[in-house]
């Protein structure tokens, strides 16, 4: 074996073993968590109320809660969003201003989720007097989510190649109808990861839903979006920190549940990109 | 009588340090193929993205002079572009069909333009297709994909495309380029049926191919229009030292 080949096997068995150490933690965690937590969930589990200070009885609240805060962002994010992203990447000209705003963008992802949380709560909750409430949760939610959406939608709108739009416009083409009806499609895969792995993230955060929606302990469910709400991620930290005896069943459980939740969010995003990627022509 | 004049045209891009064009006029008959040739970055391409106003779509850009289609300037204020490019149709180099079917393809631009009967676009489909050659082979698969078809049958799709809004001139950037010879013969062909009603205007891919199938040639070099007369003349006995210099293979 020559000494080039010796190089080229080491660094495949290094890179592979990189590949390991970021792969293992997720398997663990996943696998404990599934193993522990599967054997919590029955019905009564999914579609029951809590009872006796959360330790028995179901999480349905949570669940529903949860669900409702996602699909609350998901209402404010998604156009608020993809819109953002295709003012600055069809529209914007490349000033001073569009700079700011790109600079803004990139600062508010790197901005801690308990930063969000406090400015929901003096913006929504205080100031325009929402209350703690799943549309103050849902607007705060939506603020953090908005980087992910409009980084990942403008990425996949420019990775259109530039010819598509040249070509809608010289067949008489506004330029909103060739980003309708040639962009637009093209970039959807990747509008919608990026949405759904935004949303993902949404979901499962604490911190900006402490101040804002999340209940401790409400076993109802939410009438009006001015309600409060429990969700998964506070429910878990709750049961797993703030109350004393808890049967680690619930807490499996629970864990259970938000992770599935996730998950299937996260393969229904690499289910999209794969089959649209098929059909994509370039 | 010149459907499409370029009046003392000075064209620059951003950052380029001289002019694509420079003091280009240029008077483009209708009912015949001008075309226009010359070494690579000689402002040919330049010349056609103005008379559809394609360049707008570059930032940054100095123009002097005039583009007039039948004596109207085109970049007089208030001129509405996206009917001057129903107008004014375009064929690029590279064959670039829209994701969707054949149809959807043929009859994207009188779709944008409002035309929603099926009997009529169907009309103008079958129309454009024949015009551009394509109708017999492609007839009983309209609703397959456009990506389905050979490069060859793309381009002429692209050019049925250009023709479904009925454009007064056909502007071609090197439409046969990526083509194999059996296909090329078949564009020129179709080329050749349309000048009869359109005013078509080409950069060929070759001196050979702007031999066979020019009307008027126009030799370009430097952004400058060195010579400009009736395509026989031209290639056979160039008034200019540098376009015989080209045409025999001197340089470029």
């Amino acid at each position: 074996m020559t000494a080039r080949l010796v190089v080229q096997r080491l660094g495949f068995l290094l890179l592979g073993l990189a590949a390991l150490i970021v792969i293992a933690p997720i398997l663990v965690v996943v696998a404990g968590i599934v193993v522990r937590g599967i054997g919590a969930i029955s019905w009564e589990f999914l579609a029951g109320m809590p009872r006796s200070g959360m330790k028995e009885g179901g999480i349905l609240p949570a669940i529903v809660g949860t669900l409702l805060l996602t699909l609350g962002t998901a209402v404010v994010a998604v156009p608020v969003g993809v819109g953002g992203a295709v003012y600055l990447s069809e529209y914007a000209r490349d000033t001073a201003f569009t700079r700011a705003i790109r600079l803004a963008i990139v600062n508010l992802a790197g901005i801690p989720s308990i930063v969000y949380g406090l400015f929901g709560l003096g913006m929504f909750v205080l100031f325009l007097r929402f209350g703690t409430s799943i549309l103050a949760g849902s607007l705060t939610l939506a603020i953090m989510t908005l980087p992910v959406v409009i980084s990942t939608s403008e990425e996949a709108l420019r990775a259109v190649p530039t010819e598509f739009r040249t070509v809608a416009a010289s067949l008489g083409g506004t330029r909103w109808q060739g980003i309708r009806t040639v962009v637009l499609p093209q970039a959807l895969p990747g509008i919608i990861t990026g949405v759904l792995l935004g949303l993902l993230r949404a979901a499962g955060e604490t911190a900006p839903i402490l101040f804002t929606v999340a209940a401790f302990y409400l076993p109802q469910l939410p009438h009006s979006p001015l309600d409060q709400t429990m969700a998964l991620p506070y429910h878990l930290y709750v049961i797993s920190t703030q109350v004393p005896g808890m049967p680690p069943g619930v807490q499996n459980g629970t864990a259970f549940v938000l992770l599935a939740l996730v998950l299937l969010l996260n393969f229904a995003a690499a289910w999209i990109r794969r089959h649209f990627r098929r059909r994509r022509p370039w | 009588m010149s459907k499409v004049s370029i009046r003392d045209l000075t064209y620059s891009y951003a950052g380029a340090p001289s002019p694509s064009l420079s003091g280009v006029s240029l008077d483009l008959p209708v009912n015949a193929i001008t075309v226009l040739f010359g070494p690579a970055g000689g402002g040919k391409s330049t010349l056609l993205r103005l008379i559809n106003r394609l360049n707008d779509l570059v930032e940054g850009t100095s123009r002097r002079g005039q583009v007039l289609l039948d004596g109207e300037d085109l970049y007089a204020p208030g001129v509405d572009v996206t009917a001057l490019r129903r107008r004014v149709g375009m064929v690029f180099a590279l064959p670039l069909p829209l994701p969707g079917t054949i149809r959807d393809n043929v009859v994207y631009g009188p779709r944008l333009a409002g035309v929603r009967d099926r009997g009529r676009l169907a009309e103008i489909a079958e129309r454009s297709l024949r015009q551009a050659a394509l109708w017999e082979e492609v007839k009983d698969r309209l609703d397959a994909s456009a990506f389905s078809l050979s490069g060859g049958q793309q381009q002429r799709l692209c050019i049925a495309r250009s023709l479904a809004l009925e454009p007064e001139v056909l502007l071609l950037d090197e439409p046969t380029s990526g083509l194999d010879p059996i296909s090329t013969a078949k564009v020129e062909g179709s080329l050749f049926a349309l000048k009869e009603s359109y005013t078509i205007v080409m950069v060929p891919h070759s001196v050979q191919q702007a031999a066979r199938i020019a009307d008027r040639a126009a030799f370009f070099l430097g952004g400058e229009l060195i010579e400009f007369g009736e395509g026989q003349q031209v290639f056979t006995a160039p008034r200019e030292k540098r376009t015989e210099d080209y045409i025999t293979g001197r340089f470029g």
